[in-house]
């Protein structure tokens, strides 16, 4: 009897984590494009103005 | 009588603990399987290196306005009159690597984290944010065209 319920909550909460894998994260998803773009883009963080790219002398600000 | 109601009331407390138990681990692996995705790969970051060196290229033609960015998350050329003529042989070709590098990337990432099929709900979620990102003055493609951030 207890078996029996340990193997039925074993198979739902194995059911659980593939739905969860299914399911696509958009979050996540999101949070990985900010990483991305900000590098691509080199974007840093608390910088408002962002980089000309081009140049390459190092802007120094006063 | 009373012993078998001793008896369910031991095998019901094994039971709950049982239940608790299960709550913890499940707990756990929600933790864990909880969101990240991998873009730490060599596939992945030598995309990143080759769109970041084109971007010295490419933010010119950003500001100007000649490229914009598409609701897709590519990039277009949107007004090749903004550009000098000696620019509008190169600007098609640098568009279209871009787009090459950005399509790849959105699909590498989708493998990397062993679903391929996610590639397209990727490019939706970059999509948005290269947009939000984007410079004041940059162009981007909205419901009723072109406009102006």
């Amino acid at each position: 009897m207890e078996k029996n319920i340990l193997v039925l909550l074993l198979a739902g909460v194995l059911t659980a984590c593939v739905t969860i894998n299914i399911y696509f994260p958009a979050a996540a998803a999101q949070e990985a494009a900010d990483q991305i773009i900000d590098d691509v883009w080199k974007i840093k963080e608390g910088d408002a103005k962002a980089p000309g790219a081009a140049s390459e002398t190092p802007t120094q600000d006063k | 009588m009373k012993q078998t109601w001793i008896q369910t009331w031991i095998k019901f407390q094994r039971l709950i603990k049982l239940l608790v138990a299960i709550m913890v681990v499940f707990t756990i692996h929600l933790a864990y399987s909880a969101p990240n995705l991998e873009i730490d790969t060599p596939a992945i970051n030598a995309l990143k290196s080759s769109m970041q060196a084109r971007h010295g290229q490419l933010a010119p033609f950003y500001g100007s306005g000649a490229i914009g960015l598409t609701s897709n998350g590519l990039i277009a050329v949107r007004d090749a009159k903004a550009l000098p003529l000696k620019d509008r042989q190169g600007i098609n070709a640098l568009v279209a690597s871009e787009n090459t590098d950005r399509s790849k990337l959105y699909q590498e990432i989708a493998v990397a984290n062993g679903h391929p099929e996610w590639g397209s709900s990727i490019q939706d979620a970059f999509a948005g944010r290269w947009i939000d990102k984007a410079q004041t003055g940059w162009y981007y493609q909205a419901a009723g065209g072109w406009t102006q951030k």
